[in-house]
């Protein structure tokens, strides 16, 4: 905004109310999410009774009511495909926890140059997962990708024998693989900051007490680092629970449904087969998992915010 | 290895032995290096022909050439050596380049166009986003709102969505409104899902600038808004420049919105890389090229923000 316009601004509003200027500060802001988020949303409610179908679209908009939720819940494919969703979101942030964990654990030791390594450890997961799930296509190529071959290398294993986004054993994975070499930057930040958030008379007093190295850890580090955890696992968890970029790059849930994602089945229901009434009972479905582990996730940071 | 960390950590916060000093340096450094080697093998591939590029088994040293990046920013054609030799000689490089794989460039390719969106979606939502997110977060810091917790969870729960989920009723309604495979359909959809970040992010910020600064300041006949914009603004400027950058790169970064609701026009460059498409498939120097050129800025991010990384990642909640 130019200097003038904002002076005259000032002038124009001098002497309103504190109240006043509240409101008009904050309502932009909730205007813009009601009209880009829920008004779609109120739109998405009310097509998710209906049997639309945008790829017949000159069929009149028929109200089926619960038909679209019955259909979904009664579908054993998408009870598959839940489970697959399931298995990846636990397979991949039990990974994400244990090694982020332990990653920051050795950080804390501030050892000489942590922070420049600490820099390149944080790369992976500033990066665009389309860009992510792209070039680990090229990486995993069973044919020129350097995977596979280093692979061969140490097993014996000839590289084109396997493929690690073509073949139903290894590509659920692979997912988990990708995710993980992604996201465990974001899960060691995390608990690097609480294990710096403990203080430091807590171990001196149990140095005093002589408590072993390792009753320290359970009885200490671990205790007061606890929040952070839950807080990681939520938000990696929502995050993995509505992914859709990488696996759809990498994989786009093959090979057959192997690595069908929900939000996978969302996109195909939506923008192939363009059965909106059916795919917004399913967003909706999907909608309220994430919504209530949101609020679960706002608690916890409430938690980690008290300290 | 537990057991190793744990008896380190006795020792950390008072110091650590120099011994556990380098067992956890080394085992960092070991887990950096694999860490970084993808991406170190993509920039490399960037500069290698295409037969290098898929040649078995990988080739870790090779002879380095711009062609990837040449045929990242042009269309070419192939052509007869006899059309070739009667040309008249290359004028630049990049025509020489082309002509000795038996091709003339036909033209400029899409990228640059992509780029630009790229960079006015980023740009423009981040604008918006910060701009919008800098006076709610304002409110939300100093004045009492009826409901406060209710609508800054609100705000945070919109960011929560999944974007599959949210992009068919958007999708509709873009079309309704004519705004599909528009840049200001994206900057609005952009500025959306980034003002919860900023509202969080700043509130966080503003809450550290003492209040006394203001109230003095209002003392002295200043009005409100000029309290903000004397005072308070010059203070969070870092906070607001790094609220900035967060924003940034998500919309830098964004693909599920992209891909569903962008085809030509309005395309960013994450649903245009993995198709950018060579003579008898991927084009994977190219590719490589233009994931580079992708990434460097969002490097460059990385360091300046590192202060910052943790409040951006959770909401600003979490500082360290």
């Amino acid at each position: 905004m130019s200097e003038p316009a904002r002076s005259r601004a000032t002038r124009r509003v001098r002497g309103l109310s504190d109240r006043t200027i509240a409101w008009l500060f904050v309502a932009p802001t909730i205007a813009l999410l009601l009209a880009i988020n829920i008004f779609p949303l109120v739109w998405m409610i009310r097509l998710s009774f209906t049997s639309l179908n945008l790829s017949m679209s000159y069929l009149p908009l028929r109200f089926v009511g619960l038909d679209n939720f019955r259909d979904i819940l009664t579908d054993e494919d998408v009870w598959f495909r839940l489970q697959t969703t399931a298995q990846f979101v636990i397979w991949s942030v039990a990974l994400q926890v244990v090694i982020g964990y332990g990653l920051a654990l050795l950080i804390n030791r501030q050892f000489r140059g942590h922070s420049f390594w600490t820099t390149i450890i944080l790369l992976p997961m500033m990066l665009s997962p389309a860009v992510v799930g792209n070039f680990w296509t090229l990486l995993l190529q069973p044919q020129i990708g350097p995977f596979n071959y280093v692979i061969s290398l140490f097993t014996g294993v000839p590289p084109s024998s396997f493929s690690m986004t073509g073949q139903v054993a290894l590509a659920p994975w692979t997912i988990v693989l990708v995710d993980t070499w992604m996201w465990t930057p974001y899960v060691m930040l995390i608990c690097l900051a609480g294990l710096r958030s403990i203080p430091d008379y807590i171990y001196e007093a149990a140095e005093v007490d002589r408590a072993s190295a390792w009753r320290q850890f359970w009885s200490i580090t671990l205790p007061m680092t606890v929040p952070f955890l839950m807080l990681a696992v939520l938000f990696r968890a929502i995050e993995n629970f509505k992914m859709f970029d990488m696996v759809n790059l990498l994989t786009s849930g093959g090979p057959g449904s192997t690595t069908e994602l929900v939000s996978i089945t969302l996109k195909r229901a939506a923008f192939e087969k363009w059965r909106t009434g059916y795919s917004s009972a399913l967003a909706i479905i999907l909608f309220v998992t994430v919504f209530g582990a949101a609020n679960i996730y706002v608690k916890v940071l409430k938690k980690v915010k008290q300290r | 290895m537990t057991a190793a960390v744990a008896n380190s950590t006795a020792h950390s916060i008072v110091e650590a032995s120099p011994r556990a000093k380098a067992v956890a340096g080394g085992l960092v450094i070991l887990y950096a290096v694999i860490t970084i080697l993808p991406l170190l093998w993509i920039v490399a591939t960037a500069f290698k022909s295409q037969s290098d590029a898929i040649a078995y088994p990988p080739k870790v040293i090779f002879e380095p050439t711009l062609e990837g990046y040449v045929n990242l920013f042009t269309v070419r054609t192939r052509q007869t050596p006899d059309f070739i030799a009667k040309l008249p000689p290359p004028e630049t490089w990049y025509d020489k380049l082309v002509r000795e794989r038996d091709m003339v460039i036909a033209g400029p390719s899409k990228v640059v166009p992509r780029f630009v969106n790229s960079l006015i979606i980023g740009f423009g939502s981040t604008f918006l986003a910060v701009f919008l997110g800098t006076l709610a977060a304002y409110a939300f810091s100093r004045f009492r709102i009826p409901l406060a917790d209710d609508l800054l969870f609100f705000i945070l729960s919109t960011r929560m969505m999944p974007p599959v989920a949210v992009a068919i009723p958007i999708y509709l309604m873009y079309r309704q409104l004519n705004l599909t495979d528009t840049r200001l359909g994206m900057i609005l959809l952009y500025t959306a899902v980034n003002v919860s970040l900023a509202v969080w992010l700043l509130k966080g910020f503003i809450d550290e600038i003492p209040r006394e600064y203001e109230e003095a300041a209002l003392v002295d006949g200043y009005t409100r808004l000029q309290a903000l914009r004397k005072v308070v603004l010059p203070q969070a400027v870092t906070g607001i420049a790094a609220t900035a950058i967060f924003c940034l790169i998500f919309s830098w970064n964004e693909y599920a919105f992209a891909v569903l609701l962008t085809s030509g026009e309005a395309q960013t460059m994450p649903p245009f890389i993995p198709f950018i498409i060579g003579e008898g498939g991927q084009d994977w120097p190219a590719v490589a090229a233009a994931t580079t050129l992708f990434v460097v800025p969002i490097v460059l991010f990385t360091v300046l923000l590192r202060k910052h990384l943790l409040r951006g990642i959770t909401f600003g909640a979490v500082r360290k």
